[in-house]
Protein backbone atom coordinates (compact mmCIF):
# COMPACT_ATOMS: atom_id res chain seq x y z
CA UNK A 1 0.00 0.00 0.00
CA UNK A 2 1.41 3.36 -0.93
CA UNK A 3 1.02 6.39 1.27
CA UNK A 4 -0.30 8.35 -1.71
CA UNK A 5 -3.12 5.86 -2.21
CA UNK A 6 -4.00 5.85 1.51
CA UNK A 7 -4.21 9.64 1.43
CA UNK A 8 -6.57 9.57 -1.57
CA UNK A 9 -8.94 7.47 0.50
CA UNK A 10 -9.17 10.13 3.19
CA UNK A 11 -11.70 11.97 1.01
CA UNK A 12 -15.25 10.89 0.31
CA UNK A 13 -18.71 12.15 -0.49
CA UNK A 14 -19.94 15.61 0.43
CA UNK A 15 -21.76 15.27 3.79
CA UNK A 16 -25.50 15.97 3.81
CA UNK A 17 -26.57 19.52 4.48
CA UNK A 18 -23.60 21.39 3.00
CA UNK A 19 -25.06 22.05 -0.45
CA UNK A 20 -28.32 23.10 1.24
CA UNK A 21 -26.36 25.47 3.51
CA UNK A 22 -24.69 26.96 0.44
CA UNK A 23 -28.03 27.36 -1.34
CA UNK A 24 -29.40 29.24 1.70
CA UNK A 25 -26.27 31.34 2.16
CA UNK A 26 -26.08 32.41 -1.48
CA UNK A 27 -29.81 33.11 -1.70
CA UNK A 28 -30.34 30.44 -4.37
CA UNK A 29 -32.91 28.96 -1.98
CA UNK A 30 -34.97 30.46 0.85
CA UNK A 31 -35.43 28.82 4.23
CA UNK A 32 -38.84 28.15 5.74
CA UNK A 33 -40.28 27.36 9.13
CA UNK A 34 -43.80 26.95 10.53
CA UNK A 35 -45.42 29.27 13.07
CA UNK A 36 -48.79 29.44 14.82
CA UNK A 37 -50.98 32.46 14.03
CA UNK A 38 -54.53 33.68 14.80
CA UNK A 39 -55.63 32.28 11.42
CA UNK A 40 -53.95 28.89 11.82
CA UNK A 41 -50.48 27.53 11.11
CA UNK A 42 -48.46 29.62 8.65
CA UNK A 43 -45.23 29.03 6.76
CA UNK A 44 -42.73 31.88 6.94
CA UNK A 45 -39.88 32.01 4.40
CA UNK A 46 -36.66 33.94 4.80
CA UNK A 47 -33.25 34.60 3.28
CA UNK A 48 -30.20 36.76 3.99
CA UNK A 49 -32.22 39.91 3.14
CA UNK A 50 -35.07 39.20 5.53
CA UNK A 51 -38.49 37.57 5.61
CA UNK A 52 -39.62 36.96 2.04
CA UNK A 53 -43.12 35.52 2.36
CA UNK A 54 -45.85 34.24 4.63
CA UNK A 55 -48.57 31.82 3.57
CA UNK A 56 -51.08 29.48 5.15
CA UNK A 57 -49.39 26.13 5.79
CA UNK A 58 -51.82 24.30 3.51
CA UNK A 59 -50.97 21.70 0.87
CA UNK A 60 -48.75 22.89 -1.92
CA UNK A 61 -47.15 25.91 -0.26
CA UNK A 62 -43.66 24.75 -1.29
CA UNK A 63 -44.77 24.56 -4.90
CA UNK A 64 -46.63 27.88 -4.68
CA UNK A 65 -43.47 29.58 -3.40
CA UNK A 66 -41.25 28.08 -6.12
CA UNK A 67 -43.74 29.20 -8.75
CA UNK A 68 -44.04 32.76 -7.42
CA UNK A 69 -40.41 33.40 -6.54
CA UNK A 70 -38.41 31.09 -8.82
CA UNK A 71 -36.47 29.72 -5.86
CA UNK A 72 -36.76 26.55 -3.83
CA UNK A 73 -37.51 26.29 -0.14
CA UNK A 74 -35.47 24.37 2.41
CA UNK A 75 -36.48 23.67 5.99
CA UNK A 76 -34.27 25.99 8.04
CA UNK A 77 -33.85 28.11 11.10
CA UNK A 78 -34.03 31.85 10.42
CA UNK A 79 -30.81 33.88 10.79
CA UNK A 80 -29.96 34.12 14.49
CA UNK A 81 -29.50 37.88 14.17
CA UNK A 82 -33.22 38.61 13.66
CA UNK A 83 -35.07 35.26 13.74
CA UNK A 84 -36.50 35.96 17.19
CA UNK A 85 -38.37 38.99 15.83
CA UNK A 86 -40.59 36.87 13.53
CA UNK A 87 -43.03 35.89 16.27
CA UNK A 88 -43.05 39.44 17.66
CA UNK A 89 -43.74 40.88 14.22
CA UNK A 90 -46.61 38.47 13.61
CA UNK A 91 -48.16 39.27 16.96
CA UNK A 92 -47.73 43.04 16.50
CA UNK A 93 -48.83 42.98 12.87
CA UNK A 94 -45.82 45.10 11.98
CA UNK A 95 -42.25 44.27 10.91
CA UNK A 96 -40.66 46.32 13.71
CA UNK A 97 -37.01 45.17 13.83
CA UNK A 98 -37.65 42.39 11.34
CA UNK A 99 -36.05 42.99 7.90
CA UNK A 100 -38.38 42.22 4.99
CA UNK A 101 -37.32 41.19 1.50
CA UNK A 102 -39.41 43.12 -1.03
CA UNK A 103 -36.98 42.72 -3.96
CA UNK A 104 -39.64 41.01 -6.06
CA UNK A 105 -41.78 44.17 -5.93
CA UNK A 106 -41.59 47.36 -8.01
CA UNK A 107 -40.38 50.46 -6.12
CA UNK A 108 -43.98 51.75 -6.00
CA UNK A 109 -45.32 48.44 -4.65
CA UNK A 110 -42.55 48.25 -2.07
CA UNK A 111 -43.30 51.82 -0.98
CA UNK A 112 -47.01 51.06 -0.63
CA UNK A 113 -46.26 47.90 1.38
CA UNK A 114 -43.95 49.82 3.71
CA UNK A 115 -46.62 52.48 4.23
CA UNK A 116 -49.19 49.73 4.94
CA UNK A 117 -46.74 48.36 7.51
CA UNK A 118 -46.99 51.68 9.37
CA UNK A 119 -50.77 51.48 9.96
CA UNK A 120 -51.20 51.19 13.74
CA UNK A 121 -52.61 48.02 15.28
CA UNK A 122 -56.34 48.31 15.84
CA UNK A 123 -56.86 50.83 13.02
CA UNK A 124 -57.74 50.57 9.35
CA UNK A 125 -57.05 52.76 6.30
CA UNK A 126 -58.77 52.86 2.91
CA UNK A 127 -56.93 52.08 -0.36
CA UNK A 128 -57.24 55.74 -1.36
CA UNK A 129 -55.41 56.78 1.81
CA UNK A 130 -52.45 54.51 0.92
CA UNK A 131 -52.39 55.88 -2.64
CA UNK A 132 -52.30 59.42 -1.26
CA UNK A 133 -49.57 58.61 1.27
CA UNK A 134 -47.54 57.03 -1.57
CA UNK A 135 -47.95 60.32 -3.48
CA UNK A 136 -49.97 58.65 -6.23
CA UNK A 137 -53.51 59.77 -5.25
CA UNK A 138 -55.05 58.29 -8.41
CA UNK A 139 -53.53 54.86 -7.89
CA UNK A 140 -56.09 53.31 -5.50
CA UNK A 141 -56.57 50.34 -7.86
CA UNK A 142 -52.81 49.68 -8.06
CA UNK A 143 -52.76 49.86 -4.28
CA UNK A 144 -55.57 47.29 -4.16
CA UNK A 145 -53.71 44.83 -6.35
CA UNK A 146 -50.49 45.44 -4.39
CA UNK A 147 -52.36 44.49 -1.21
CA UNK A 148 -53.85 41.43 -2.92
CA UNK A 149 -50.28 40.31 -3.74
CA UNK A 150 -48.72 41.28 -0.42
CA UNK A 151 -46.04 38.59 -0.03
CA UNK A 152 -45.92 38.91 3.78
CA UNK A 153 -49.48 39.26 5.14
CA UNK A 154 -49.90 39.44 8.96
CA UNK A 155 -46.43 41.03 9.24
CA UNK A 156 -47.18 43.66 6.61
CA UNK A 157 -50.74 44.21 7.87
CA UNK A 158 -52.77 44.43 4.65
CA UNK A 159 -55.71 43.26 6.78
CA UNK A 160 -55.77 46.89 8.01
CA UNK A 161 -56.42 48.18 4.50
CA UNK A 162 -60.09 48.42 3.55
CA UNK A 163 -62.12 49.51 0.53
CA UNK A 164 -62.47 53.23 -0.02
CA UNK A 165 -66.21 52.99 0.77
CA UNK A 166 -65.30 51.64 4.20
CA UNK A 167 -66.28 48.01 3.60
CA UNK A 168 -63.66 45.44 4.59
CA UNK A 169 -63.01 44.10 1.09
CA UNK A 170 -61.04 41.04 0.06
CA UNK A 171 -58.22 39.34 1.92
CA UNK A 172 -55.49 37.24 0.32
CA UNK A 173 -54.63 35.05 3.32
CA UNK A 174 -57.46 32.55 3.24
CA UNK A 175 -60.33 34.96 2.46
CA UNK A 176 -62.31 37.86 3.98
CA UNK A 177 -63.36 35.89 7.10
CA UNK A 178 -59.70 35.91 8.18
CA UNK A 179 -59.58 39.70 7.77
CA UNK A 180 -62.61 39.93 10.09
CA UNK A 181 -60.93 37.52 12.51
CA UNK A 182 -57.61 39.44 12.57
CA UNK A 183 -59.26 42.84 13.02
CA UNK A 184 -61.38 41.46 15.86
CA UNK A 185 -58.20 39.95 17.37
CA UNK A 186 -56.64 43.41 17.54
CA UNK A 187 -59.68 45.17 18.96
CA UNK A 188 -61.33 46.64 15.87
CA UNK A 189 -65.05 45.93 15.73
CA UNK A 190 -65.57 44.92 12.10
CA UNK A 191 -69.36 45.01 12.51
CA UNK A 192 -69.13 48.69 13.48
CA UNK A 193 -67.01 49.43 10.39
CA UNK A 194 -69.57 47.73 8.16
CA UNK A 195 -72.36 49.72 9.78
CA UNK A 196 -70.51 53.01 9.21
CA UNK A 197 -69.81 51.98 5.61
CA UNK A 198 -73.50 51.15 5.11
CA UNK A 199 -74.33 54.67 6.28
CA UNK A 200 -71.64 56.09 3.94
CA UNK A 201 -69.72 57.54 6.87
CA UNK A 202 -66.14 58.25 5.76
CA UNK A 203 -64.87 60.51 8.52
CA UNK A 204 -65.90 61.48 12.03
CA UNK A 205 -65.28 64.81 13.73
CA UNK A 206 -65.00 65.92 17.34
CA UNK A 207 -66.67 69.36 17.89
CA UNK A 208 -64.61 69.92 21.05
CA UNK A 209 -61.29 69.74 19.16
CA UNK A 210 -62.44 70.81 15.69
CA UNK A 211 -60.63 67.83 14.17
CA UNK A 212 -61.99 65.15 11.83
CA UNK A 213 -60.51 61.64 11.57
CA UNK A 214 -60.86 58.30 9.86
CA UNK A 215 -63.30 56.30 12.06
CA UNK A 216 -60.69 53.95 13.58
CA UNK A 217 -58.08 56.63 14.34
CA UNK A 218 -57.18 56.48 18.04
CA UNK A 219 -57.58 60.29 18.24
CA UNK A 220 -61.33 60.19 17.47
CA UNK A 221 -61.79 56.89 19.31
CA UNK A 222 -60.65 58.75 22.43
CA UNK A 223 -63.52 61.22 22.02
CA UNK A 224 -66.33 58.82 22.90
CA UNK A 225 -68.97 57.66 20.46
CA UNK A 226 -71.71 60.16 21.49
CA UNK A 227 -69.53 63.22 21.00
CA UNK A 228 -68.64 62.72 17.35
CA UNK A 229 -70.26 64.01 14.19
CA UNK A 230 -70.42 61.72 11.14
CA UNK A 231 -69.60 62.97 7.64
CA UNK A 232 -69.98 61.25 4.29
CA UNK A 233 -66.93 63.03 2.82
CA UNK A 234 -63.87 64.96 3.88
CA UNK A 235 -65.23 67.95 1.92
CA UNK A 236 -68.37 67.93 4.04
CA UNK A 237 -66.32 67.84 7.24
CA UNK A 238 -64.14 70.71 6.04
CA UNK A 239 -67.10 72.87 5.02
CA UNK A 240 -68.57 72.29 8.48
CA UNK A 241 -65.43 73.97 9.80
CA UNK A 242 -63.38 70.94 10.82
CA UNK A 243 -59.69 70.40 10.01
CA UNK A 244 -58.01 67.07 9.18
CA UNK A 245 -56.33 65.09 11.94
CA UNK A 246 -52.54 65.19 11.74
CA UNK A 247 -52.24 61.63 13.01
CA UNK A 248 -54.47 59.70 10.58
CA UNK A 249 -54.25 62.28 7.76
CA UNK A 250 -57.77 61.56 6.41
CA UNK A 251 -57.21 63.78 3.35
CA UNK B 1 -12.34 28.06 -20.34
CA UNK B 2 -13.58 24.65 -19.20
CA UNK B 3 -17.19 23.61 -19.53
CA UNK B 4 -18.21 24.41 -15.95
CA UNK B 5 -16.55 27.85 -15.95
CA UNK B 6 -18.33 28.62 -19.22
CA UNK B 7 -21.64 27.51 -17.69
CA UNK B 8 -21.02 29.72 -14.64
CA UNK B 9 -20.23 32.69 -16.88
CA UNK B 10 -23.37 32.01 -18.88
CA UNK B 11 -25.91 31.47 -16.07
CA UNK B 12 -24.42 31.63 -12.58
CA UNK B 13 -27.57 30.68 -10.64
CA UNK B 14 -28.17 27.65 -12.82
CA UNK B 15 -24.59 26.37 -12.89
CA UNK B 16 -23.58 27.14 -9.31
CA UNK B 17 -25.18 24.02 -7.76
CA UNK B 18 -23.10 21.97 -10.25
CA UNK B 19 -19.94 23.67 -8.96
CA UNK B 20 -20.93 22.78 -5.37
CA UNK B 21 -21.57 19.19 -6.41
CA UNK B 22 -18.26 18.77 -8.26
CA UNK B 23 -15.87 20.88 -6.15
CA UNK B 24 -17.65 20.33 -2.81
CA UNK B 25 -16.31 16.88 -1.83
CA UNK B 26 -12.64 17.86 -2.46
CA UNK B 27 -13.08 21.15 -0.67
CA UNK B 28 -14.82 19.63 2.35
CA UNK B 29 -12.44 16.68 2.75
CA UNK B 30 -9.34 18.79 2.19
CA UNK B 31 -10.55 21.24 4.85
CA UNK B 32 -11.57 18.38 7.09
CA UNK B 33 -8.00 17.03 7.01
CA UNK B 34 -6.53 20.48 7.48
CA UNK B 35 -8.69 21.54 10.44
CA UNK B 36 -9.54 18.08 11.82
CA UNK B 37 -13.16 18.89 12.68
CA UNK B 38 -16.43 18.13 10.88
CA UNK B 39 -18.34 21.22 12.01
CA UNK B 40 -15.51 23.60 11.19
CA UNK B 41 -14.88 21.98 7.80
CA UNK B 42 -18.60 22.21 7.04
CA UNK B 43 -18.73 25.90 7.97
CA UNK B 44 -15.59 26.67 5.99
CA UNK B 45 -16.88 24.80 2.94
CA UNK B 46 -20.19 26.65 3.00
CA UNK B 47 -18.57 30.02 3.58
CA UNK B 48 -16.07 29.40 0.76
CA UNK B 49 -18.89 28.69 -1.70
CA UNK B 50 -20.93 31.66 -0.50
CA UNK B 51 -17.95 34.01 -1.01
CA UNK B 52 -17.26 32.35 -4.34
CA UNK B 53 -20.86 32.94 -5.45
CA UNK B 54 -20.67 36.62 -4.54
CA UNK B 55 -17.31 36.91 -6.28
CA UNK B 56 -18.49 35.21 -9.46
CA UNK B 57 -21.62 37.37 -9.47
CA UNK B 58 -19.39 40.40 -10.09
CA UNK B 59 -17.03 38.80 -12.65
CA UNK B 60 -16.87 40.14 -16.18
CA UNK B 61 -16.06 37.97 -19.19
CA UNK B 62 -12.34 38.62 -18.93
CA UNK B 63 -12.16 37.45 -15.31
CA UNK B 64 -14.06 34.29 -16.24
CA UNK B 65 -11.58 33.75 -19.10
CA UNK B 66 -8.66 33.84 -16.68
CA UNK B 67 -10.38 31.89 -13.92
CA UNK B 68 -9.03 28.56 -12.76
CA UNK B 69 -11.77 27.29 -10.49
CA UNK B 70 -10.00 24.87 -8.14
CA UNK B 71 -7.04 27.07 -7.16
CA UNK B 72 -9.35 30.09 -6.87
CA UNK B 73 -11.74 28.24 -4.52
CA UNK B 74 -8.79 27.06 -2.44
CA UNK B 75 -7.39 30.58 -2.20
CA UNK B 76 -10.71 31.63 -0.67
CA UNK B 77 -10.85 28.57 1.61
CA UNK B 78 -7.30 28.95 2.90
CA UNK B 79 -7.84 32.65 3.57
CA UNK B 80 -11.04 31.90 5.49
CA UNK B 81 -9.24 29.22 7.48
CA UNK B 82 -6.82 31.87 8.68
CA UNK B 83 -9.60 34.16 9.92
CA UNK B 84 -12.58 33.53 12.10
CA UNK B 85 -15.98 33.04 10.57
CA UNK B 86 -18.23 36.00 11.12
CA UNK B 87 -21.31 35.89 8.97
CA UNK B 88 -23.12 32.84 10.25
CA UNK B 89 -25.71 34.67 12.34
CA UNK B 90 -26.88 36.54 9.24
CA UNK B 91 -27.89 33.41 7.34
CA UNK B 92 -30.66 30.86 7.61
CA UNK B 93 -29.29 27.50 8.75
CA UNK B 94 -30.47 24.30 7.13
CA UNK B 95 -32.47 21.91 9.32
CA UNK B 96 -31.93 18.23 8.51
CA UNK B 97 -35.34 16.62 7.89
CA UNK B 98 -34.13 12.99 8.03
CA UNK B 99 -33.66 11.31 11.40
CA UNK B 100 -30.08 10.09 11.11
CA UNK B 101 -28.73 13.41 12.36
CA UNK B 102 -25.45 14.87 11.15
CA UNK B 103 -24.05 12.69 8.46
CA UNK B 104 -20.33 12.12 8.93
CA UNK B 105 -19.06 9.50 6.50
CA UNK B 106 -15.54 9.57 7.94
CA UNK B 107 -13.13 6.88 6.66
CA UNK B 108 -12.24 4.33 9.34
CA UNK B 109 -8.53 4.98 9.88
CA UNK B 110 -8.70 8.74 9.48
CA UNK B 111 -7.92 9.50 13.15
CA UNK B 112 -4.52 7.83 12.78
CA UNK B 113 -3.89 9.79 9.58
CA UNK B 114 -4.94 13.07 11.18
CA UNK B 115 -2.45 12.40 13.98
CA UNK B 116 0.37 11.77 11.48
CA UNK B 117 -0.58 14.78 9.34
CA UNK B 118 -0.62 17.04 12.38
CA UNK B 119 3.07 16.21 12.96
CA UNK B 120 3.98 17.89 9.64
CA UNK B 121 4.81 21.57 9.34
CA UNK B 122 1.80 23.69 8.26
CA UNK B 123 3.04 24.23 4.66
CA UNK B 124 3.93 20.53 4.29
CA UNK B 125 0.58 19.39 5.61
CA UNK B 126 -1.26 21.83 3.33
CA UNK B 127 0.75 20.79 0.28
CA UNK B 128 0.36 17.04 0.97
CA UNK B 129 -3.39 17.32 1.63
CA UNK B 130 -4.03 19.48 -1.45
CA UNK B 131 -1.93 17.16 -3.64
CA UNK B 132 -3.02 13.73 -2.45
CA UNK B 133 -6.34 14.07 -0.57
CA UNK B 134 -7.87 16.76 -2.80
CA UNK B 135 -5.97 15.81 -5.95
CA UNK B 136 -4.78 19.26 -7.10
CA UNK B 137 -1.77 19.58 -9.44
CA UNK B 138 1.49 21.28 -8.41
CA UNK B 139 0.68 24.43 -10.43
CA UNK B 140 -2.78 24.65 -8.86
CA UNK B 141 -1.37 24.29 -5.35
CA UNK B 142 1.24 26.95 -6.05
CA UNK B 143 -1.54 29.26 -7.25
CA UNK B 144 -3.83 28.51 -4.29
CA UNK B 145 -1.14 28.91 -1.63
CA UNK B 146 0.84 31.69 -3.29
CA UNK B 147 4.08 29.71 -3.02
CA UNK B 148 6.54 28.87 -5.83
CA UNK B 149 6.09 25.50 -7.53
CA UNK B 150 9.56 24.35 -6.48
CA UNK B 151 8.71 25.01 -2.83
CA UNK B 152 5.40 23.19 -3.15
CA UNK B 153 7.14 20.18 -4.68
CA UNK B 154 9.72 20.16 -1.89
CA UNK B 155 6.96 20.46 0.76
CA UNK B 156 5.10 17.49 -0.70
CA UNK B 157 8.28 15.44 -1.03
CA UNK B 158 9.45 16.13 2.52
CA UNK B 159 5.95 15.69 3.93
CA UNK B 160 5.55 12.26 2.33
CA UNK B 161 9.02 11.25 3.52
CA UNK B 162 8.11 12.20 7.04
CA UNK B 163 4.81 10.26 6.88
CA UNK B 164 6.66 7.21 5.54
CA UNK B 165 9.14 7.30 8.41
CA UNK B 166 6.33 7.68 10.95
CA UNK B 167 4.55 4.61 9.53
CA UNK B 168 7.75 2.58 9.60
CA UNK B 169 8.23 3.47 13.25
CA UNK B 170 4.62 2.52 14.02
CA UNK B 171 5.03 -1.04 12.69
Amino acid sequence: MSIERDLTQLAGELPDGISEGVALGTGLADGFDLYPSPVGEVVVTFNVEGVSSLDLATDGYLERFAERHGRNLLRAEPPAQWGKHITEAMEAGSPGKLPVDLRSKTPFQARVLRIAASIPRGEVRPYGWLAREAERPGAARAVGSTMARNPIPLIIPCHRVVRSDGHLGEYSLGGPHNKWELLTHEGVEPARLVELADHHVRVQADPSTGVYCLPTCHVIRGSGEWNVADFTSTAAARSAGFRPCEVCRPG
Amino acid sequence: MDELTAALADDLDRAFPVLVETAGPGLYWGLRRLCGDHQEAEDLTQETFIRAYRGLDGFDRERFDNLRLSPWLWTIALNLGRNHLRNRSRRPTFVEMSDHGISDPEPADSAAWDARLSALSAPQKRAVVLRHVVGLGITEIAEATGRPEGTVKADIHRGLERLRRMMENES
